[in-house]
């Protein structure tokens, strides 16, 4: 077991400091390096920098300069006192450094007492004391939300919304893009480019009329208003239709000969061999209805429907935001996705369908 | 057992006519091969006769009822693809297997009846493998057995070798034929080769541009060509073909080409001045002394395979000529020859290609 893990050690070592060959660094692999750490930093940064400022308190967020790691200061019972004092690092006139905890602020004085003498009072300039802070994390960011307000409910109905969506745009757009990749008739071009065409409207213009017809067909304030509307994306048909395309016609004709009806065609052949990008599909459907905003916004105007971006659109009041909760529940709303990519990537590969011909 | 029959089937895409009127008969537990050279429509004929293509005119018969409108589903025939077409996420067995579970045959009988075709073509311990891990010749057992399994009315194979390499291909070709005669089923075969319809076939139907050029057993067809094409087509190497003028020769007729003259005997349809094609074999020229050649050549290239000799030459007027001769030959480049041509296998053709004699007699 050991050994396993110091070979891994070793590679991913390796791989981290691998270079184009020679004994030395090259100036490419430098410059490859800090271009790479750049990009990670880009890309990884403001992920990392919400994930910790997930954990700092609301008076943490507003402290500028911003500290990277969510601290908290030192509190101290002192006898004499009701509440924790909080500490602090001070620099005395004579040029020691005390420990003190302060009593109470007035103006630029602090009044300071030694918690191990809580008897004698300092009075201290507030510019020559320091908190003295560690390392705390504000768990109560992620507990509270999920205590007292429904955010279980709204995680439950991203949940659904997310699973059902992604399984009928999966099914209906693989339909669509059967017809279309299949079979040859007249117009097939055509169709496609007006499905294609259909991108090129942006939302806001169907807003009203989508609404209407979701209005007329009772579905305000269910989750079907927000999974069926938009199951069937050109997006869909089109990734889905091209690579159906790269399906050697041999496989069809041959199942067409093994005397396979169309639907098991589709359902036994085309689709397993698609699997690439459906899971390409799938991924894009579950970050789009999991990020879907504006359009849940409209026709979800009950709180026990809300989706989990309509309820963290909760913690945003018209003067206050309450930033502590919001940034915490975007890490809890970045999970599910997160977790999808994961497990999806290894999908993302083609050359399955090529694999078993010559 | 199943006769299949083509009556004058049209296919044309939009205004390019491919295929311009075939009849054909194949009948039952026949081997027939089609062949011919690239782009002549011997695989659009055959996927025609699947069903994979729809005929722009005329009919395709199978056991007596018309097809045309019977989708490739429900015409009860099997194909083997030229690049196999295997379903790459199944394993070998369910390959098999899929096409009776399509007609929805009871679990117990398609597991026998695949185990049975997979230890007739040796590949059962392959069974649970996906192809992508088979060697050519396995995917192409695995194709056959596919193919097998459904107990089809006839079977299609569609250039089912032109994949694996020369040696393969040969003890392929052999199963293949010990296959039909075990199986004894109607079999209709597409190849661009003339040696594997040549060993393989009951009956060869030359494809030429969309016309069927001759129809006949490997040999009539090696014997008695129709016309030049076939001629040309089956043998290898190819006859040579050579245009000559034909001349009085006191008493006799004689070809004239070049500086040659071939003095030939007196035959119904020819007459001088008219210009024709012969042809004679590789086989059937042989080298001979200075006097009794017909053709006195130089010699260009010669290749010595050991058991056998070929010797490709040129004369004045002439086209390279090849010349077989088995066993080895001390015959060298730029060395002179006297040819001699075998007049009872050499054959005369008119201007249009058409054949006037196949073997003058003697």
């Amino acid at each position: 077991m050991a050994g396993t893990s110091t070979m891994n050690d070793r590679s991913v070592t390796r791989f981290l400091t691998a270079r184009r060959g020679g004994a030395s660094m090259h100036w490419t692999d430098v410059f490859s390096y800090i271009y790479l750490a750049l990009g990670v930093a880009l890309m990884f940064g403001p992920v990392v920098w919400l994930a910790l400022s997930s954990f700092k308190t609301p008076a943490g967020l507003q402290e500028f300069p911003p500290t990277l790691l969510p601290l908290g200061q030192i509190e101290r019972q002192v006898e004499g006192y009701d509440d924790p004092l909080p500490m602090f690092e001070v620099t005395m006139e004579d040029g020691s450094v005390r420990e003190l905890a302060q009593v109470r602020r007035i103006g630029i004085i602090a009044q300071m007492v030694d918690p191990d003498d809580p008897g004698e009072t300092i009075k201290v300039p507030i510019a020559n004391r320091k908190p003295i802070r560690e390392f705390r994390v504000a768990w109560e960011n992620y507990t509270k939300p999920l205590e007292r307000f429904n955010f279980l409910t709204y995680l439950n109905n991203s949940v659904i919304v997310t699973t059902a969506a992604t399984l009928v745009t999966l099914l209906i757009n693989s339909m669509a893009a059967f017809g279309l990749a299949i079979y040859e008739f007249r117009g097939r071009s055509a169709v496609m480019l007006f499905v294609i065409g259909t991108l090129m409207i942006p939302i806001t213009i169907i807003l009203v009329p989508a609404y209407l017809v979701v209005t007329q067909l009772g579905m305000v304030n269910s989750l079907w208003a927000v999974i069926l509307p938009g199951a069937a994306t050109p997006t869909g048909v089109f990734l889905l239709r091209q690579y159906m395309l790269t399906i050697p016609r041999d496989l069809i004709e041959a199942a067409r000969m093994d005397k396979a009806s169309e639907w098991s065609i589709y359902w036994r052949i085309v689709l397993p061999l698609s699997l690439p990008a459906i899971a390409v599909l799938a991924i894009f459907s579950v970050m789009w209805r999991w990020n879907d905003f504006l359009w849940p916004l409209i026709v979800l105007n009950r709180s026990e429907v809300y989706t989990l971006q309509i309820g963290l659109n909760a913690f945003q009041g018209e003067l206050d935001v309450q930033w502590h909760y919001v940034l915490a529940m975007t890490v809890v709303a970045l999970i599910p996705v997160t977790l999808v990519f994961a497990f999806l990537q290894r999908f993302i590969t083609t050359g399955i369908a090529s694999s078993g011909m010559k | 057992m199943t006769e299949i029959r083509l009556n004058n089937v049209l296919k044309s895409y939009g205004q390019v006519e491919v295929i311009h009127g075939i009849d054909l008969h194949v009948e039952s537990g026949e081997f027939v091969v089609f062949v011919g050279p690239s782009g002549c429509g011997k695989s659009t004929l055959l996927r025609i006769i699947a069903g994979l293509e729809k005929v722009s005119g005329g009919d395709v018969v199978i056991d007596g009822d018309v097809v045309n409108a019977i989708p490739a589903s429900e015409r009860g025939l099997a194909m083997v693809f030229q690049s196999y077409a295997l379903y790459p996420h199944m394993s070998v067995y369910k390959n098999m297997a899929f096409g009776l579970e399509n007609s929805r045959m009871p679990r117990s009988e398609i597991e026998s009846r695949v185990n049975d075709a997979a230890a007739m073509l040796q590949i059962t311990p392959y069974l649970n493998r996906r192809p992508k891990a088979l060697s050519g010749g396995q995917r192409q057992r695995v194709a056959i057995g596919r193919a097998i399994v459904r107990d089809p009315k006839a079977f299609l194979f569609d250039e089912p070798l032109s994949n694996l390499d020369a040696e393969l291909r040969v003890a392929m070709r052999k199963e293949l034929a010990a296959l039909h005669a075990k199986l004894g089923g109607t079999m209709i075969y597409v190849t661009h080769d003339q040696i594997e319809a040549m060993t393989l076939a009951n009956k060869i139907v030359v494809l030429n541009a969309g016309r069927v050029e001759q129809i006949g057993a490997p040999l009539d067809l090696y014997n008695a060509p129709i016309n030049t094409f076939v001629a040309g087509f089956i043998g290898s190497p190819r006859m040579n073909l050579i245009e000559a003028e034909v001349v009085g020769d006191d008493g006799g007729v004689a070809l004239q080409v070049g500086g040659q003259r071939i003095a030939i005997p007196a035959q119904e349809g020819i007459a001088p001045g008219q210009k024709v094609t012969f042809g004679a074999r590789p086989e059937h020229m042989a080298i001979v002394g200075e006097g009794e050649g017909d053709i006195t050549a130089s010699v260009d290239l010669t290749e010595q395979l050991g058991g056998e000799t070929y010797v490709y030459c040129t004369a004045d007027g002439l086209p390279q000529l090849t010349v077989h001769q088995v066993g080895q030959l001390p015959v060298h480049r730029g060395e002179t020859v006297h040819l001699r041509l075998n007049r009872s296998s050499m054959h005369l053709f008119a201007a249009d290609g058409g054949v006037i004699v196949n073997g003058f007699k003697a």
